[in-house]
């Protein structure tokens, strides 16, 4: 007899297997992280149920099993390894393995090369986040299988990391799109994860086998790995008990088994962890704290018996509706703060409902609105005004303290920040890549450790040591936690712990803060998480100032809408509000319907809200061409104008055949240059279109870094979509340097943007049928240039001279300058246009490639359409002349960022908006630099993290912001 | 004490006046190398400490000051420095801190602009940098390197990875523990008091010193068993740093592993080659060509002595560097030189070569030359030599240490299993346990 023991992350699984290796017995059950006690009440079950069991050979497998069998000194299996022992004895002839676990996605290709994949340091696409997903869609997880069959349509989720799927799913469902369509779409997600992430370029074929808790128990994501990886898997009996019997079949040494469980039960790992100084010294500093606190109220009033005019605020945040009523004495009369589980229309109907209800007399004299759900709450109520969320919080904020300097609201999922400066929102800061600083985190770890978040913060106020988690990503955390928890950490000194780091989080991570004295010393802290008074401590503690938490911490966003609504109405004379009435309350009816817009190359996800009397409300636009129908008229939008530029390169019929260029990366600059020179030499210069989702599936399994840049991902697919298309011979070059124009130290490409060629050949498959010229090339050496190139060109090609060569070299330089030239000359009109129209100029910085409209989401409509001209760095970087920079200026692209930073700190009528790929590197040194030159000329620096995504809420909201602060929106 | 001074861009210099009054802190990486060179700068009259700090503090300190998406060895390299700067053990205004610079395309030749940020972020502007390199970046008037200078530093170098080798051959076998190290730490005395001396650095010194070590280790006793080989390539800090990588030599050699990390010389060769290899492809001065050729050659004679000793005394000597070069021929291109370029794919390839076919590739979480020359290539080295074994694994803050270990070990588990399959026995090693019955079913 054997028994095999599976400590995962989430859940303890533990066989008995006969001499046969028959299973016996077998348990699955859920640890909610007390893995000893789990375990050691496992042990004991079993020994009641198995006679003799005893004696049986004994191992551990399991992410989380390995400190536990090394102290008790049981052999531990590596739990793949496990996996693939079970696999070759249960299922012989098993070519592929998908086994998604908690924490972990694994795929084990067994056959032709053994090779194990696993996922590292991510955990997008596990059980884990589907969990999160369920969470966040308010269903009960056994549910989301049931409702993804009743599925229509799937929406693009990105796949890489559960803030990211969030940041895409919020929109949708605050937009009102289906649960069951959106639970689809995240198994999709999911998929795609594994595939992409995993694969690494090698197919998945042959037989494969699902195992693991989520394929075992959603059979829609199996379906969905059959559908993408055009196969039939089968999920064997057992599924969820690989693992366990793999470290059975690998046991070879009985163990005292009575010792075994005493000693589980004593078990307390290494009592080495980092720890923190406690929150609170003693029950008096508590007290002290509270009554401190407690000062920062507001008036009260009642709102049955209130006669005066009123004033709605709402705010329909991520997780949460918040709505305030309040007097014409800034009184609150009444407050709700309800959890949002997907569509705040109902919430707010509610809300107004009960307004009636308490007073039918109400006279409501203004409205706002704020947060993710502004537009369709204001369209389907009639409400005043709508407020981005910055500018409703930093309202509030002003009220309790006139002179603050910083306002920090943490929320369900966003951390929302902004440094005041001269009465204006100077400085913003969102979380984009990461909610680990957030509420839903600790609410996430409360739950799954067994307590309501309420409980659970608490618990940690007199925590002796709490554990240092330092600051990073939700999974990671998870991880932490453990290994704290191994260390023997308390549960009160874990509480405390997160607590800390989601101050940390918010500091180091999002703000990037290195003390205090930064922030400023007059700080207002806002936002439900705040209602903690942990999280508030550890903040304190964290910037070494007192600050102020209003007693309606939880509640400013909707506070500050409604003071702008009286501010507003006041202004403007209006005594009454357009707000629903009670009669049309009644007969309202929301109805939602997606469709695609298929207008314009983005092809909006839309969602089409209908109300009672008739009136429509669109969501998830980018533009207004799908409610308007027409085309913007005039474009002041230089990014429109240089994809129109790079469509005009067509191919020429040419007497040495085709050549392909993948539509990526620096291609994106040099089309012109190569189609010059190859035409010029007798070539048809094909290149593939611009990047869409479509052309991304076509490379996605052939990806061998997960972690790369997107832009650099979509290249996959464009040089896959050449060789489908029948191209023979495709030319990518590697490209180490970039033209030199004269701005920065040196002029380099980025290691991803000059290797990436390398790549590409060495693991695409298809690369290998075709000719792929990747040769190493010098474009910043005009002179040498073409004799490097004829040299390149006679390794592939017969019959090409050096007078040819030299004479194409020459008008592809040529072609490169006017293409420039045309660019530039554009940008002068636009500015010039701008000029006089009084609008303002946003010079949208990024690289090249940036101008795919499948890699920057259409952010460049997004900001036509708030009335502002788009320039890109490039314009504008010419007109300065070179200069010292804090940092070493070696990459041509980035040196025109600074440029252009450096030349928009002298116009008071341009701001610089910096496009950013998640993952890149490089620009880790750029956005500082970039801040540090706008900073000194007095301007707004801002950000946006652009990835697979194609949520834009975040996106609005810092361009808002900054039109507000300029006094533009 | 010392006067601050400005050159023309306002960088602080660091001046004849501070080189006696200063302590300059030096980053650790490979501890072997890194003692033995310090004290060439020790010889020369500067007054170095080698920072051989950890622990989370480090990270944490990083994480305050530097940019959160930077590269990891920045992070800790310059989390190290402030960390150091604000113990309270050094005097803030008579230390100065020295740091290399490559001047590549990668994001590496920043870390000095980022680590003066970061002393002006903590409040620290007037302690000095010193920038480290060989080409004339950043000059500073009290600190030089003259070429007795450099010929020590290569002859540090080339100690360092004799006796890095060696232990790493030797210390898995030992019968008695501790005789390899205690040899280490014997020659890194005898060898600093050569250099005291002016001794040991010239062609013949080496030569002879060289055999004299390898002879020495070549009597410890040793008891040979067959152990998993795994070779250890990637970001150099990372690849070296046992703050950057968890302790990952001794995590390998506590698993029971014999460990081979490929030398620092062979990344000296690679990075003067590069001016070569640049030249060649894009065109170029002549002259330049010429004066790089003899640094390459001296480079090159220096790493014969270095095979020659070794392989002399029954050690597996490191590859030459053209025959490692040789290797990746059709693999990648060798312009593609921007951090470990080329050579990273390389060394794997010849780790498989010389039977360290398991290997650990290390980066830090989003190192982006890695993305091509680590990631984006191990599909195509096991294309050519099925054998290979690699996990890449990323080292980064969050990057906790339990869940790198447990996917060495899976690497582990396969290696061992080869290891098993080739030798007919069991081998040492806690990984795993017991072979699996032949065919049954699952089942109730």
């Amino acid at each position: 007899m054997r028994l095999g023991l599976d400590v995962g992350s989430t859940t303890v699984k533990c066989v008995v297997l006969d001499d046969d290796n028959k299973i016996i017995y077998s348990v699955y059950e859920r640890h909610l992280s007390k893995i000893t006690q789990k375990i050691s009440e496992i042990l004991e079950k079993v020994k009641l149920a198995v006679p003799g069991v005893e004696n049986a050979l004994f191992a551990i497998s399991g992410s989380a099993g390995m400190g536990i069998a090394q102290s008790c000194g049981i052999d531990f299996i590596q739990e793949v390894y496990a996996t693939r022992v079970s696999a070759n004895t249960f299922l012989p002839g098993t070519d592929v393995i998908i086994e998604l676990g908690g924490e972990d996605a694994k795929i084990l290709f067994l056959e032709g090369g053994m090779e194990v994949r696993m996922n590292g340091t991510c955990a997008g696409g596990t059980g884990a986040f589907i969990d999160q997903m369920a969470t966040l869609l308010n269903v009960p997880l056994e549910e989301l299988n049931g409702l993804a069959a009743q599925y229509e349509k799937t929406y693009t989720i990105a796949s890489r990391c559960g803030v990211f799927a969030k940041t895409d799913i919020q929109p949708l469902l605050n937009q009102g799109a289906r649960k069951s369509d959106i639970a689809e779409s995240i198994f999709c997600a999911v998929v795609n994860q594994t595939v992409a992430g995993l694969a690494q370029g090698r197919e998945i074929t042959g037989n494969v086998v699902y195992l693991g808790g989520p394929l075992t128990f959603m059979s829609r994501l199996r379906a969905r790995f059959d559908m993408v990886l055009n196969t039939k898997g089968t999920c064997p009996e057992n599924s969820l008990y690989y693992v366990a019997c793999g470290a059975a079949l690998c046991a070879d040494k009985a163990i005292d088994f009575d010792g075994l469980i005493e000693q589980i039960k004593v078990y307390r790992g290494s009592g080495n962890f980092a720890f923190n100084p406690p929150l609170f010294a003693d029950k008096k500093e508590y007290d002290n704290f509270i009554e401190r606190h407690n000062k920062a109220d507001v008036k009260r009033g009642d709102l049955k018996s209130y006669t005066k005019k009123t004033y709605i605020g709402m705010d329909a945040g991520s997780t949460t509706v918040k709505a305030v009523v309040l007097g014409e004495d800034k009184e609150l009369l009444h407050s709700c703060y309800l959890g949002n589980s997907g569509n705040p229309v109902p919430i707010i109907k509610s809300f107004l409902e009960s307004l009636y209800e308490i007073n039918p007399n109400i006279n409501i004299a203004s409205a706002a609105v704020t947060g993710y759900g502004e537009d369709i709450i204001k369209n389907a109520f009639n409400v005043d005004y709508g407020i981005v969320e910055t500018v409703a919080h930093f309202t509030a904020a002003r009220y309790f303290m006139p002179d603050v300097q910083f306002v920090i609201d943490i929320g369900g999922q966003d951390i929302k920040c902004f440094k005041v400066h001269n009465g204006a929102i100077d400085n913003i800061f969102l979380n984009e890549a990461c909610s680990s600083g957030c509420g839903s985190f600790l609410q996430t770890f409360a739950n799954a450790l067994g307590y309501s978040i309420e409980e659970f913060s608490k618990l940690g106020l007199f925590a002796k040591h709490p554990v240092d988690l330092g600051s990073r990503c939700t999974v990671f955390m998870n991880s932490s936690v453990k290994q704290a928890q191994k260390d023997g950490a308390t549960i009160e000194d874990i509480s405390a712990g997160l607590s800390l780091s989601v101050v940390k989080n918010a500091l180091y991570k999002v703000i990037r803060a290195s003390g205090p004295d930064e922030l400023g010393r007059r700080v207002v802290v806002q936002g439900g998480t705040f209602l903690n008074d942990a999280v508030l401590r550890a903040f304190e503690q964290e910037m070494k100032v007192d600050v102020v938490r209003p007693s309606i911490s939880g509640l400013m966003g909707a506070y500050g809408a409604a003071l702008y609504a009286m501010d507003r109405s006041e202004k403007k004379g209006v005594e009454k509000s357009s707000i629903i009435s009670q009669q049309g309350l009644k007969s309202f009816v929301h109805e939602i319907s997606v469709t695609n817009c298929g207008l314009c190359q983005n092809n909006c996800r839309l969602t089409v809200n209908k109300f009672a009397d008739g009136r429509k409300f669109i969501g998830g636009n980018r533009c207004e061409r799908p409610i308007t129908k027409k085309k913007p008229s005039q474009s002041l939008n230089i990014y429109e104008y240089k994809l129109k530029l790079l469509s005009e390169y067509k191919p020429v019929n040419g007497y040495r055949g085709k050549i392909g260029l993948p539509m990526g990366l620096n291609i994106y600059e040099l089309l012109p240059f190569w189609h010059k020179f190859f035409t010029t030499l007798g070539f048809e210069v094909v290149h593939s279109p611009y990047s869409s989702r479509e052309i991304y599936a076509l490379g996605q399994q052939t990806i061998p870094s997960d972690t790369v840049c997107f832009p650099a991902k979509l290249i996959h697919g464009h040089v896959q979509w050449l060789i489908n298309n029948g191209v023979s011979t495709i030319f990518y070059p590697c490209l180490s340097y970039n033209v030199d124009e004269g701005l920065g130290d040196n002029h380099y490409n980025c290691p991803v943007v000059a290797y990436y060629p390398e790549v590409i050949k060495n693991n695409m498959k298809d690369v290998k049928k075709i000719t792929f010229i990747n040769d190493y090339l010098g474009i910043h050496r005009k002179k040498d240039f073409y004799k490097k190139a004829y040299e390149m060109l006679c390794k592939y090609f017969n019959g090409i001279s050096l007078k040819e060569v030299k004479k194409a070299a020459e008008a592809a330089y040529e072609e490169y300058d006017s293409y420039f030239k045309k660019v530039r000359a554009k940008g002068e009109e636009i500015i010039e246009i701008a000029e006089k129209e009084n609008r303002h100029i946003i010079v949208l910085a990024g690289r090249p490639y940036h101008v795919d409209p499948e890699i920057n989401h259409g952010i460049d409509k997004l900001i036509a359409g708030f009335g502002c001209a788009i320039i890109s760095e490039d314009v504008v970087s010419c007109r300065v002349e070179k200069f010292e920079t804090t940092v070493l200026n070696q990459w041509t692209y980035h040196s025109r960022m600074y440029a252009a930073a450096k030349y928009v700190g002298t116009r008071k009528d341009m701001d610089l908006v910096q496009l950013v790929s998640f993952g890149c590197g490089v620009d880790a040194i750029t956005t500082d630099e970039v801040r540090e030159i706008l900073e000194k000329a007095g301007k707004i620096y801002t950000q946006i993290k652009i990835d697979e995504i194609t949520n834009l809420g975040a996106v609005k909201i810092r361009l808002r912001s900054l039109l507000a602060a300029i006094g533009r929106e | 004490m010392a006067e601050l001074k400005y050159d023309k861009t306002g960088r602080l210099i660091f001046t004849k006046e501070m080189k006696s009054e200063y302590t300059i802190l030096i980053p650790m990486m490979a501890p072997i190398h890194f003692n033995i060179i310090k004290n060439v700068f020790i010889h020369y009259g500067y007054k170095c400490v080698l920072l051989d700090t950890d622990g989370p503090e480090i990270a944490q300190t990083g994480l305050k000051y530097v940019h959160n998406d930077t590269c990891y060895p920045a992070l800790l390299v310059i989390g190290q420095f402030i960390h150091a700067l604000q113990s309270g053990k050094y005097d803030v205004n008579k230390t100065a801190l020295m740091i290399t610079q490559t001047g590549g395309g990668c994001r590496a030749s920043n870390y000095i602009h980022l680590l003066r940020k970061a002393l002006k972020k903590a409040g620290l502007e007037q302690v000095p940098v010193i920038s480290l390199n060989l080409s004339g970046l950043e000059k500073n008037e009290g600190f030089s390197i003259t070429l007795p200078m450099i010929r020590r530093i290569v002859a540090g170098l080339v100690y360092g990875d004799v006796l890095m080798l060696l232990d790493n051959q030797v210390k898995p076998y030992e019968a008695n523990k501790g005789d390899s190290a205690a040899l280490v730490q014997k020659w890194t005395d005898i060898l600093t008091k050569q250099f005291a001396k002016g001794d040991g650095y010239r062609r013949k010194e080496i030569s002879k010193k060289l055999d004299e070590i390898a002879c020495d280790f070549s009597k410890v006793k040793v008891n040979k068993v067959p152990k998993i080989k795994v070779g250890v390539v990637g970001e150099i800090y990372v690849k070296y740093a046992r703050l950057g990588n968890n302790d990952l030599e001794k995590f390998l050699y506590d698993m029971g592993c014999e460990v081979c990390l490929p030398g620092i010389m062979g990344f000296a060769l690679f990075k003067v080659d590069n001016r070569l290899e640049d030249i060649k492809l894009y065109g170029g001065s002549k002259i330049k060509y010429k004066v790089v050729k003899i640094l390459m050659d001296y480079l090159e004679e220096m790493e014969g002595y270095m095979v020659e000793s070794t392989a002399k005394y029954g050690f597996l000597p490191p590859s030459r560097y053209k025959h490692t070069k040789e290797l990746v021929k059709d693999v990648i291109g060798y312009g593609s030189k921007m951090g470990e370029g080329w050579l990273l794919t390389a060394e794997m390839l010849e780790l498989a070569e010389t039977g360290y076919e398991n290997i650990v590739c290390t980066q830090p979480f989003g190192c982006l030359p890695n993305h091509i020359n680590g990631k984006g290539m191990i599909r195509k080295i096991k294309s050519i030599n099925e054998k290979a074994n690699i996990v890449a694994i990323d080292y980064d803050p969050g990057a906790p240490r339990v869940n790198q270990e447990n996917r060495i070990k899976l690497m582990l588990a396969v290696a061992k299993e080869e290891l098993e399959k080739s030798t007919g026995k069991k081998a040492a090693g806690p990984v795993l346990k017991a072979k699996p019955k032949e065919k049954a079913t699952a089942g109730k």
